[in-house]
């Protein structure tokens, strides 16, 4: 037994059933010997019950058709909002795509290889990481359900890496369109509200590559390929801070792939 | 595309029978409690109204640490507190109306319905403040935790305004058996 003394808020906390067993027990000897007490707990008690049964009939009125949940759902997903935001990244990836080709025309590059996902990376950063109604499409609180969506379209298992012990809580993320099929993309956000993106996609070239800078106006990235995946890590911050986080990314999924 | 949106609707298909299993069965609660609060059927149903659509669409953004029923009435909430505000501007304030007996399977009886008058105009009677608390914690099963979340107020609050709304209720309901009313006179014994 503890020898705390029994407070007024224990005798609602028992009340509402909210103590721990020990506790309870204690509160239960109190009131043994407590004969006013008692009394006042078990009108707290009556009381709550009279609440409960004067208040039911109000939950037991027929639900009105306006208040159909699956008819809400389903008129809420008639216009797809986010089909509308897929389409609408397409299309900007596609004109970023068609200005990077003609600005930087770099022959050596082959199509689709690191520098394009460097490229589709801070495109795709650019659209979600400053979007502050809906940055993911799947919460990092559904990441079960995400990381499956995205391992079946991008047709292997993919990981998010874990940065919380860099400061980098994981938000969640959504599939995106590249110019080079589908890929999945991460986001990460720090307490000051710093956003990081990953984009993964599968690599029909480069396959395998070290790990590269690449600076795209006010934005940093770092992206590297492994067993046919490219990675490509992007934020709104200064390379210093940046690099480690690719390198720690880097040491997770390979460990990932090769355990 | 056509394996795209197959995906797509598929995981729409599992946010769909997510929400259905763990919000459909709220549903008569969160009509309970806006109807506690807004004290008419018409604005209670149109406030739950507002509550599903907003539930629906924000579903991906709750956190995973809130149950669904605490999140779910956060919401309805602070959806009611607004809509209360709004009223308070144009001087609005009408009693407590009470079901319509007829669409009730089971009609009260009439002791049951005398007490049940009392505890709903006790109720009435007691600050917004305290009623929220008291009605989240003792009907709606949200515990202390999960009230002080949907009040915004820290626990400590919830504990001292649980206990002056029931300290209030108890000396209202006696002042209601005590006073001029002759209500518990006759009293039937089995």
């Amino acid at each position: 037994m503890s020898d705390r003394p029994i407070t007024e808020e224990d005798l609602h906390a028992y009340v509402d059933d909210a103590l721990d067993a020990v506790r309870r027990g204690e509160v239960e000897a109190y009131l043994a010997q407590h004969p006013d007490a008692a009394a006042r707990v078990s009108a707290f008690a009556e009381q709550r019950q009279a609440l409960r049964s004067a208040l039911a009939p109000f939950a037991e009125e027929p639900v009105p058709p306006e208040l159909d949940l699956a008819r809400i759902i389903a008129a809420r997903r008639r216009p797809s909002r986010s089909l509308w935001r897929s389409a609408a990244a397409a299309v900007l990836l596609f004109a970023l795509g068609a200005a990077g080709g003609w600005f930087m025309h770099q022959p050596a590059e082959p199509a689709g290889g690191i520098a394009a996902l460097a490229q589709e990376a801070a495109a795709n950063y650019a659209v979600y990481a400053p979007d502050y109604m809906h940055p993911v499409e799947l919460k990092a609180a559904d990441s079960g359900e995400l990381l499956r969506w995205v391992s079946e379209r991008l047709h292997r298992p993919v990981t998010a890496p874990d940065l919380s012990p860099s400061g980098y809580r994981f938000m969640g993320g959504r599939l995106v369109a590249t110019a080079h099929g589908p890929a999945a993309l991460f986001l990460y956000d720090d307490d000051h509200g710093t956003r990081l993106a990953m984009l993964i996609r599968p690599m029909a070239v480069e396959g395998k590559t070290p790990m590269s800078e690449h600076a795209q106006g006010p934005l940093s990235g770092f992206a590297w390929a492994d067993r046919g995946l490219g990675y490509s890590l992007v934020a709104d911050a200064s390379p210093q801070i940046l690099h480690p986080l690719a390198d720690e990314a880097r040491r997770q999924i390979e460990s990932k792939a090769a355990g | 595309m056509a394996a795209s949106s197959a995906a797509a609707s598929e995981a729409s298909g599992r946010t769909t029978e997510d929400m259905m299993t763990l919000v459909d069965p709220l549903i008569p609660a969160l009509r309970r409690y806006a109807r506690t609060l807004l004290r008419d059927r018409a604005n209670a149903d149109d406030l739950v109204q507002d509550c599903l659509e907003r539930v629906v669409t924000y579903w991906h953004q709750r956190r995973s640490a809130a149950t669904a029923r605490a999140w779910v009435f956060t919401i309805l909430h602070n959806l009611a507190m607004s809509r209360l505000r709004q009223g308070a501007r144009r001087g609005f304030s009408v009693p407590l109306e009470d079901v319509d007996e007829g669409a009730l399977a089971r009609p009260p009886d009439q002791e049951h319905g005398l007490r049940r008058q009392d505890v709903l105009r006790a109720l009435d009677r007691l600050p917004d403040e305290q009623r929220s608390v008291l009605l989240l914690v003792s009907v709606e099963d949200l515990s202390y935790a999960e009230t002080a979340a949907a009040l915004d107020i820290p626990i400590g609050t919830v504990m001292s305004r649980l206990a002056r709304a029931r300290e209030k209720l108890l000396r209202d309901m006696e002042g209601n058996a005590a006073g001029a009313a002759p209500r518990p006179t006759l009293r039937r014994v089995k």
